[in-house]
């Protein structure tokens, strides 16, 4: 079966550095993947370089079979991909509600379907409806970006650290969400904490220094120490 | 009470016409990270254009929708050949906006001639209102009045329009826009032909107020507008709008009061703001 996500030897320059040097991996559809590696190994960049925001100076990105590789991130974005960045990216002097319309500009039967379900799934973010972003606590602002990125008709989530800076309890929530949400779409994770990587990945894509080192299923890495101890510094 | 109420009401109608200017300034800062030093060329060009449409039209709303659709054509010129290869790069679009206002001016004596043009105030708002000692210039309170209408109706759709609410996403987040399925470069087209609009109606209600109109005087304004966007908030719509009313006050009363300190104080003003709020009285961007 065609992977829903496709990169063959990826490469993307920021200015002068040339930061992912042959990055390589699939995502099937209804999964979770997970990419691992340690700070600076590229993992953020590699997900705004499939959206488009780091556009790729090599090689090829293919969704649903479609190569995307030097479309423009809108029209990527339209194609089902939603994006949860790193520091969640919440208007902070729009409310709840205005953050989600923002996400459903092209308002369609299947976008207020998708807003039913996630509300179901974030039932917390009714109450603060009307509240400003930057007023949610950091478990509220995780909540309310990975509802937005869902909302918009996304086939594929790219979702970066979503455990960074949150309490051990919150980060217990959020991976129920995720784990629910691999219910409705598939999901690319860029994660460093391997607990929580290993209990809701699939499969992992280890990068270390721009480049793929290794892929494969999440309950292969977990067993294999020595992978684990050289390229995350763990096991 | 007199003296008070004219110099109120001359403050506050330079203010608008400052606003008007601003207003678009603070926009295309806000959202698309540009430095536009040729937007005072804009704001002549629609003085100039409105001047010219009401000598062959003798309709002042023709001179006005005359000024802002050359605002518009002009808006849509600047955008795609001078702002969109620069975008992203401040030094360079400091150095050929500037440029280009150079040719906006120039330009003007090229097509209108070198020489002041006389601007004339239609009848109907020729004149002014006696009450007791105040007398109150018809023309100035029109002036205020279609400011506080931009105002509101800029307002209303910031906030109760999708695409305003695109335009208040974007000037605090354009990447995460783009990401939401959003086509930001449409975005920016959009919003800066609506600022090059706006300066051309500052331009069009200018000329009457003045009464002369000359090549080099969106360089004059501009710098105020600048000042009012630093004031303001970079970013903030209502910000401008306070920012250019205190602008406007201030320039009518010191140049009554200590017309020494006429032109120095839009910079004390804004020395004042940088020091003890450096992100503007408004911040937009959270």
């Amino acid at each position: 079966m065609e992977p829903l996500l496709r990169m063959d030897d990826v490469h993307t320059h920021i200015g002068q550095y040339h930061i992912l040097q042959g990055v390589s991996f699939e995502a099937r559809a209804g999964e979770v993947g997970v990419l691992l590696g340690r700070n600076g190994a590229g993992k953020t960049t590699t997900l705004k370089t499939i959206l488009g925001l780091t556009p790729a100076s090599g090689g090829r990105v293919s969704f649903g079979g479609t190569d995307v590789t030097k479309k423009r991130t809108h029209a990527i974005s339209r194609s089902g991909i939603g994006y949860v960045p790193e520091d969640q990216g919440i208007f902070s002097t729009l409310t709840v509600e205005e953050n989600m319309k923002v996400a459903m500009t092209r308002e369609t039967e299947e976008t207020r379907k998708k807003l039913d379900t996630v509300l179901e799934l974030f039932p917390d973010l009714k109450t603060f409806w009307k509240k400003d972003g930057g007023h949610l606590s950091g478990g509220q602002k995780q909540m309310l970006a990975m509802a937005r990125a869902f909302v918009g008709n996304s086939k594929l989530l790219l979702i970066d650290e979503p455990s960074k800076g949150l309490a051990p309890i919150i980060i217990e929530k959020v991976m129920e969400a995720i784990q629910e949400m691999k219910q409705h779409t598939t999901i690319v994770l860029v994660e460093q904490n391997f607990m929580m990587a290993s209990r809701i990945g699939d499969t992992y894509t280890l990068i270390d220094d721009g480049r793929t080192v290794q892929s494969g299923r999440m309950a292969d890495l977990a067993g294999n120490d020595e992978l684990k101890r050289k390229y995350l510094g763990i096991g | 009470m007199d003296l008070f109420v004219n110099l109120l009401v001359n403050g506050l109608a330079t203010g608008m016409l400052i606003f008007l200017l601003a207003s678009g300034l603070t926009l295309i800062f806000g959202l698309m990270d540009v430095l536009n030093f040729a937007h005072g060329g804009l704001f002549a060009w629609g003085a100039f254009a409105s001047v010219w449409f009401y000598t062959a039209t003798g309709s002042f709303f023709g001179a006005i929708a005359g000024a802002i659709l050359t605002g518009i054509i002009l808006g849509l010129i600047t955008e795609k050949l001078i702002i969109t290869p620069v975008y992203g790069n401040h030094i360079q679009q400091i150095l050929i906006t500037l440029g280009f206002m150079l040719v906006l001016t120039e330009m003007l004596k090229v097509v209108f001639g070198p020489n002041q043009l006389a601007a004339a105030t239609p009848e109907w708002l020729n004149g002014s209102w006696v009450f007791g000692d105040i007398i109150i210039i018809k023309y100035r309170i029109f002036i205020i009045a279609v400011g506080i209408a931009v105002f509101t109706v800029i307002q209303f759709i910031l906030r109760r329009t999708k695409i305003g609410l695109i335009v208040r996403a974007g000037v605090i987040n354009k990447e995460m826009v783009q990401a939401l399925g959003i086509d930001i470069k449409r975005l920016f087209l959009f919003v800066f032909i609506a600022g090059a609009a706006l300066a051309a109606l500052g331009g069009a209600l200018f000329a009457p107020y003045s009464g002369v109109i000359y090549a080099e005087m969106g360089l004059e304004f501009a710098i105020l507008a600048f000042i009012v966007v630093v004031i303001g908030g970079m970013g903030s719509f209502p910000g401008s709008l306070l920012a250019a009313i205190l602008v406007g006050l201030a320039g009518s009363f010191m140049a009554y009061y200590v017309p020494a300190l006429s032109l120095a104080v839009n910079m004390l003003l804004m020395a004042a703001v940088l020091i003890f709020r450096p992100q503007g009285l408004f911040t937009a961007k959270g």
